[in-house]
């Protein structure tokens, strides 16, 4: 290695300079990644480049699926068609209740003149595989933007909440799902209507209610449902039911871990929830110089908010 | 046959087509983004394949190459752009810097070399992703390059028999 080669075994710049190349290349793209989002661009590009290799991948399990469909029997068939008919039997009991009770919502809303909620749209999407990452919890699905998916979507499947849309690219989009340690959702007890904040707890798979006081009115088996206060998650979808609670009087907070509804970590279809664009107002400040500039619809909001208290 | 790949039982190989290379870590990516159950135990691929291929082929799969590669994982797997891009081109880096010591060895003496060189490239994507905030998974992430290490005799047996095909083929020849 000590001899320079002759130049007709000129192999390009040496091993040592190529990896200083490209580690600063790397380097470079991960802090313009994690300090400034600015490789977005790039990052659907090659996104596009990878999608045909993604939907390849899920062509063996498909297949191994309709060859296992292909060998069952027909009693098992049966079985299956009845236990269907039940639960779409349930289903479109509880459907059309759902539509008499939102018609009597809407007219309710109407009277105390809230907004009315928007009906939402929804795009199914089949799971193409979940991130190898085992610092982070994610799925790939089929559709994108071109489908209408957004980031910040939220994602349901039957049972409840899966998570939420962190990256749209054009023919598939991340989700990040519940039980990622980075991931919050704004919950609420069915029960008795306590509010609180749902974060993933990681790898075992479960949530954690953080910040909620260790005298707390809650218990064992008690049903989360969003609460819509974030303007993200349209309110009313299953959570997560209460699993375990330690309250220990060292601390001020209790120590709650719920399993979630949906299954988060398993399952094929997921459904996209196009969420209500109804936006929270702004933070007082922040309202106060919008409407320095705008000038009109300040005073008459302040009485209002007098005359309430 | 015979497992051992030492040189004195070594046999003149054919040389590399492209479109094996290309063919092989196309496969690799495919097994990497494959729906796989249990993400723990699941060796990373693409790293393996392309170890194999700067161990034999330094002059043709290098550092750009590991590159490359790492950015579309990146981007399939929706982490931290230029995570295994890094890893990769340090993996490659290494690699290369064996090549020459490591054909000497039989297969279970370079699977054990391929094991330091994975651990390596999985401990520079955990820094990489401890240095932006995540917290340390556990020593389970320890577990899928020893299994793909385990996989290396398999792996270069499989990704050479292109080269091992007879020059002629023979038609009237039995077998």
């Amino acid at each position: 290695m000590e001899h320079s080669p002759p130049p007709f075994f000129n192999r390009g710049p040496a091993p040592l300079v190529r990896l200083a190349f490209f580690a600063s290349l790397s380097l470079a793209l991960l802090v313009l990644d994690a300090r400034f989002r600015y490789t977005e661009g790039l990052r659907s590009v090659l996104a596009l480049a990878v999608y045909p290799l993604q939907s390849l991948a899920t062509v063996p399990a498909a297949l191994a699926d309709r060859v296992s469909g292909y060998f069952a029997s027909q009693s098992q068939l049966r079985e299956e068609n009845a236990a269907l008919r039940a639960k779409l039997l349930a289903a479109s009991q509880a459907a059309q209740r759902y539509e008499a009770a939102q018609a009597e919502t809407g007219q309710l809303r109407r009277l105390v003149g809230a907004a009315e909620r928007l009906p939402l749209k929804a795009t199914a999407a089949e799971i193409l595989y979940n991130g190898r990452d085992p610092y982070s919890r994610k799925i790939v699905i089929d559709k994108g933007s071109r489908s209408g998916v957004r980031a910040g979507s939220p994602v349901v499947d039957e049972n409840g909440v899966v998570g939420q849309v962190t990256r749209a690219h054009v023919l598939s989009s991340e989700v990040t799902l519940l039980t990622d340690k980075q991931q919050a959702i704004p919950v609420q007890v069915v029960r008795n209507g306590l509010r609180a904040v749902a974060f993933g707890a990681g790898s075992n798979g479960m949530l954690e209610l953080r910040f909620v006081a260790a005298n707390a009115e809650i218990q064992n088996g008690d049903k989360l449902v969003t609460s819509g206060i974030d303007g993200t998650y349209p309110p009313g979808l299953p959570v997560a039911t209460v699993a375990r609670i330690e309250r220990d009087a060292a601390y001020a907070f209790a120590r709650i871990v719920c399993q979630p509804a949906a299954g988060v970590e398993n399952g094929g279809y997921v459904l996209v929830l196009d969420g209500e664009a109804k936006r929270l107002p702004y933070p007082e400040e922040a309202s106060q110089e919008r409407d320095k500039r705008s000038g009109k619809t300040r005073k008459p909001r302040r009485k209002d908010a007098d005359a309430a208290q | 046959m015979q497992l051992n790949d030492s040189p004195a039982a070594q046999r003149i190989l054919l040389p590399v087509r492209a479109r094996t290379i290309l063919g092989s870590l196309a496969l690799a990516l495919l097994a990497n983004f494959l729906p796989w159950n249990n993400v723990a135990l699941v060796p990373d691929f693409v790293a393996l394949v392309l170890v194999f291929w700067c161990v034999r082929e330094p002059r043709l799969v290098g550092l750009g190459a590991g590159w490359l590669l790492g950015l579309l994982i990146d981007v399939g797997n929706g982490v931290l752009m230029g995570q295994h891009a890094l890893a990769y081109s340090l993996l490659a880096f290494a690699a290369i810097a064996l090549s020459r010591r490591v054909l000497w060895f039989p297969l279970w003496a370079q699977a054990l070399h391929v094991a330091a060189l994975l651990l390596f490239a999985q401990g520079v994507s955990a820094l990489v992703r401890l240095a932006a905030g995540a917290e340390f998974p556990g020593w389970g992430i320890a577990v899928g390059p020893l299994i793909g290490a385990a996989l290396w005799p398999v792996v270069s047996v499989l990704l050479l028999m292109p080269q091992r095909m007879p020059v002629d083929v023979d038609e009237t020849r039995a077998i």
